[in-house]
């Protein structure tokens, strides 16, 4: 068996195994050794097939086929059944189409279709199985201090840990699976696989909200799932081929556009693009280590991945410029909608649909340049918030709120998981990380490619993402001294993990060239043809650098200066009237008077409910127009 | 008519040497820290900028040096100096898109963001990005710090928000956001520098010329008009990014 077969399906291994075990002590020791191995497993495949990349072709195919399709049947009856119970009926009907739409194909029309190579493993997806199963095992290792808090905390939910962590097992199956396959019958089988574990994951608390949103979430996309299972039919009827590689080497004409588009459709409901973006913000009802793996780090970059993949097809088409316009509307509108949250888990979905929406305008465009930042996005984007997602699920631990406001006290609380989180929000846009380095390579693409009005969008963007984000900072280096706050310990389960994933947010920018070099250039390359070379100059690479290393070493520098220069400490200026602990002040009658500080949300300008309702339409009209270019392109 | 005589064109050098020999009280220890961090990265702004480097580079590490000092605003937890905080926040937000865009315009003139390429182009950039010269000069009052965009802080004591982010600092630190603020004047100046400057000596002249125009410009309209409220400060300065440079930029796609 090969390597890449293990890493796929150990996975399901370990999902069988911790959904049978009820004792809790054994059961994180099964997840943290699952974790490990997984994680070691990555790095092996990666290693192993980095250089030159592997194609693998199986013998048993009609096997596993026979497998997928009646996995594929029981799921369709699942969700039939669950639709129908919860009065959901349109789960239902989505699983139904389209379950009996791949069935027809599959006895009709699938017989002589020969699938050269059913996994491919290039340059692109080591960096997913990298993402994956990196990032993956870290939040496995996190998800097991972090669930044995979340219980004592919350106690009006039922306890389901096994089938918890049993999901995100049989998620990263479905992922690996997702990334590596080749064969489009698996992808599909793949992705329909997420869409349920993201279901399930949401609904984990089985409240009312929870449910609601985890139905939404399934509705879009299994949405989505059916324009995947559409394309699919369409390539194999009439292209005679189901391989991903053969559709992205064909000449973007008009037939092929079909498929690419309603494919596009499916990437965008899964990367929670406008106008499908509101099931993402529902699924922040799930517990905060599935956001981080499912709704910020892998699943939604799915969506995206595929984008990259289908690229080629998109560059210069009519498509792709809708899917460009789409993308960049998205980026600005939910940049805007952030600065109105002050919900912590709110804030970084919003950000993460907006980032999303930058990759989006980047593989639509399609250039060298433009992928060349759009795969660093996703590299950068992955660690950075996943690391915000994990701090924000102990910080709740903590503080007993994920409201930014709160978050003042934080440093008074624990010093060092504010510093992790200010190491995560200054990955998300500061100079010079990677955030930033990818937007500015973004922005050179935007204009050597004469998208100016995507070129002004960035521009208008990143203003509004510098805002919400620098704002959420200041609260965490207020260092507000309220003393009706409670201690808890941070714990080492939690900050293992969030130390690495801290360590890698900064590593990942100062090897940036190497991931350029070894990775981005190979694989555009491989597009491009050998012209193709780092979008950012040496010089400009070094004054980065030295910038970065200026942060970490300025710090540390003070110290010797803070130990010499000590300084008389006053009471904070309000007007005369501090009562001496800068807590509280005299107003009128002498009475005392609580300070409260709070951010700017301009709700009035930036609210959510003026813009999202807009911005939909808005979207919609996009994805209409490259219908209408389609019809147009068929009629002529 | 009045003869009085106010202080000289070099008071406020001597305010800031008066103010390093003043005791640094503060309000806790963490605070100072980011305005000192704030002086060294638009200092290497100033650098980046002076030796001919990427603009885009440049401005990036300058936003990273303005990030600090509001940082230090909220570091102090202090009522007045979160509210400066804030505004100042909102002041880089309104013209943080035409800062931007000013670069992206300077870059046609010779497909490079390199201000040595920039200021060696055939043609001066303000003839082909008129409309962008006129929105950056309808920010400069916010960078130069000049009413009616002085929001965030103001050198007058008595007013709704004392000293905005300042109000914590003094001595010591409060000479140290002084002298960052010269760095922020040139380097705003320097952005001027380039519409003019190009291939021909007596450009530069002429350059150096049109910055001290715009600064007395600015000086006047800081005497001229009272302090804006933030809602006309955010909607007039994107409203005129969006029209003057934006429609300068579609345009100029065109044609290159």
């Amino acid at each position: 068996m090969n390597a890449i077969s293990i890493l796929v399906l150990f996975p399901v291994l370990a999902s069988a195994a911790v959904l049978s075990v009820r004792k809790d002590a054994v059961r994180n020791i099964i997840v943290r050794i699952c974790a490990i191995v997984t994680g070691i497993l990555t790095l092996f495949v990666v290693c192993r097939y980095f250089k030159d990349g592997i194609s693998l072709s199986f013998a048993n195919k009609n096997i596993i086929d026979t497998v997928i399709a009646s996995v594929e049947v029981l799921i369709a009856a699942y969700i039939i059944f669950i639709g129908i119970k919860n009065k959901k009926y349109i789960v239902s009907v989505f699983a139904s189409v389209q379950t009996a739409l791949v069935l027809w194909f599959e006895f009709t029309h699938k017989h002589g279709i020969y699938i050269h190579s059913d996994i491919v493993f290039d340059r692109l997806s080591a960096v997913m199985v990298l993402i994956v199963g990196g990032i993956g095992s870290l939040i496995l290792i996190y998800t097991v201090g972090y669930m044995k808090w979340y219980h004592i905390h919350h106690e009006e939910y039922k306890e389901r840990k096994s089938f918890f962590f049993s999901v995100i097992f049989l998620f990263l199956f479905a992922m690996f699976g997702l990334i590596l396959s080749n064969n489009l019958i698996w992808m599909y089988f793949c992705w329909e696989l997420t869409s349920i574990c993201s279901y399930l994951l949401i609904g984990y608390t089985k409240t009312t909200q929870a449910v609601n949103n985890s139905f939404r979430a399934l509705a879009i996309n299994l949405g989505g799932g059916l324009a995947f299972a559409a394309a699919m039919v369409y390539i194999g009827t009439n292209f005679k081929t189901l391989e991903l590689s053969e559709l992205t080497a064909m000449r973007p004409e008009l037939a092929v556009l079909i498929p690419v588009f309603l494919l596009c459709i499916a990437a965008l409901t899964k990367s929670a693009q406008m106008p499908f973006s509101s099931w993402l913000l529902g699924a922040m009802v799930a517990p905060t280590p599935s956001s981080a793996l499912l709704h910020s780090a892998t699943m939604v970059k799915a969506g995206v991945y595929f984008l990259i993949r289908l690229a080629p097809l998109l560059a210069g088409t009519s498509i792709g410029k809708v899917i460009t316009l789409l993308g960049a509307v998205t980026f600005l509108i939910s940049s805007i909608i952030a600065i109105s949250k002050s919900d912590a888990k709110k804030i970084l979905a919003y950000s993460t649909i907006s980032n999303l929406g930058l990759i989006v305008t980047c593989s639509g465009i399609g250039s060298q340049e433009s992928l060349w930042a759009a795969i660093l996005l996703l590299i950068f984007h992955s660690i950075s918030k996943s690391l915000l997602f994990l701090t924000c699920g102990s910080v709740e631990h903590q503080i007993g709120s994920r409201n930014v406001e709160d978050m003042d006290i934080l440093l008074k609380v624990s010093r060092r998981l504010s510093g992790y989180m200010i190491v995560g929000i200054a990955g998300m846009f500061l100079a010079p990380f990677g955030m930033l380095i990818s937007k500015w390579v973004a922005m050179k693409a935007f204009i050597d490619s004469k998208n100016i009005l995507t070129v002004i969008i960035l521009g208008y963007g990143s203003a509004t993402t510098l805002f919400y984000w620098t704002k959420w900072m200041g609260k965490l280096v207020s260092n507000a001294n309220r003393k009706d706050h409670v201690k808890h310990t941070f714990h080492i389960d939690e900050e293992i993990p969030i130390f690495i994933h801290a360590v890698l947010v900064v590593l990942s920018c100062f090897t940036f060239p190497l991931i350029s070099r070894f990775v981005l250039v190979p694989y555009l390359s491989g597009l491009f043809g050998p012209t193709v070379s780092m979008p950012i100059g040496t010089s400009d690479v070094n004054i980065m650098l030295i910038m970065l290393s200026m942060l970490l070493i300025l710090p540390i520098s003070f110290i010797p200066i803070y130990k010499n220069d000590r300084r008389r400490i006053v009471p904070v200026y309000m007007a005369g009237e501090n009562t001496g602990d800068n807590e509280s002040f005299y107003g009128a009658l002498h009475a005392k008077r609580k300070v409260k500080l709070h951010n700017w949300y301009m709700e009035d300008f930036f609210g959510v409910k003026k813009l999202a309702f807009w911005s939909n339409v808005l979207c919609s009209v996009i994805i209409l127009a490259g219908v209408l270019v389609l019809i147009g392109g068929i009629t002529k | 008519m009045q003869g009085r005589k106010g202080p000289s064109v070099l008071q406020p050098f001597y305010d800031v040497l008066k103010l390093f020999q003043k005791e640094s009280i503060e309000v806790n220890t963490m605070h100072r820290f980011f305005v000192y961090i704030s002086l060294i990265f638009v200092i290497f702004t100033t650098i980046i900028m002076l030796l001919g480097g990427d603009i885009l580079l440049a401005l990036f590490a300058l936003t990273l040096g303005s990030i600090f000092f509001v940082l230090g605003g909220y570091a102090s937890n202090s009522p007045y100096s979160t509210i400066g905080s804030e505004r100042e926040l909102l002041q880089m937000m309104a013209f943080e898109p035409m800062i931007l865009l000013t670069a992206i315009g300077l870059y046609y003139g010779d497909k490079s963001f390199f201000i040595k390429d920039i200021i060696a182009a055939k043609i001066p950039s303000i003839v082909y990005l008129p409309g962008v010269f006129l929105g950056l000069i309808y920010i400069l009052t916010f960078k130069l710090r000049k009413s009616p965009f002085d929001l965030s802080m103001s050198h007058h004591g008595h007013q709704e928000i004392v000293q905005g982010i300042t109000t914590e600092y003094s001595g010591k630190d409060l000479a140290i956001i002084q002298i960052t603020h010269w760095y922020e004047t040139i380097i705003t100046l320097t952005l001027v520098y380039l519409f003019f400057a190009f291939k021909s000596p007596v450009s530069h002249v002429i350059a150096i010329l049109a910055c001290i125009i715009a600064y007395l410009l600015e000086i006047v309209i800081d005497n001229a008009f009272a302090r804006a409220k933030w809602q006309f400060a955010l909607k007039s300065t994107w409203v005129i990014t969006g029209v003057l440079a934006s429609v300068n930029l579609i345009i100029l796609s065109f044609f290159r």
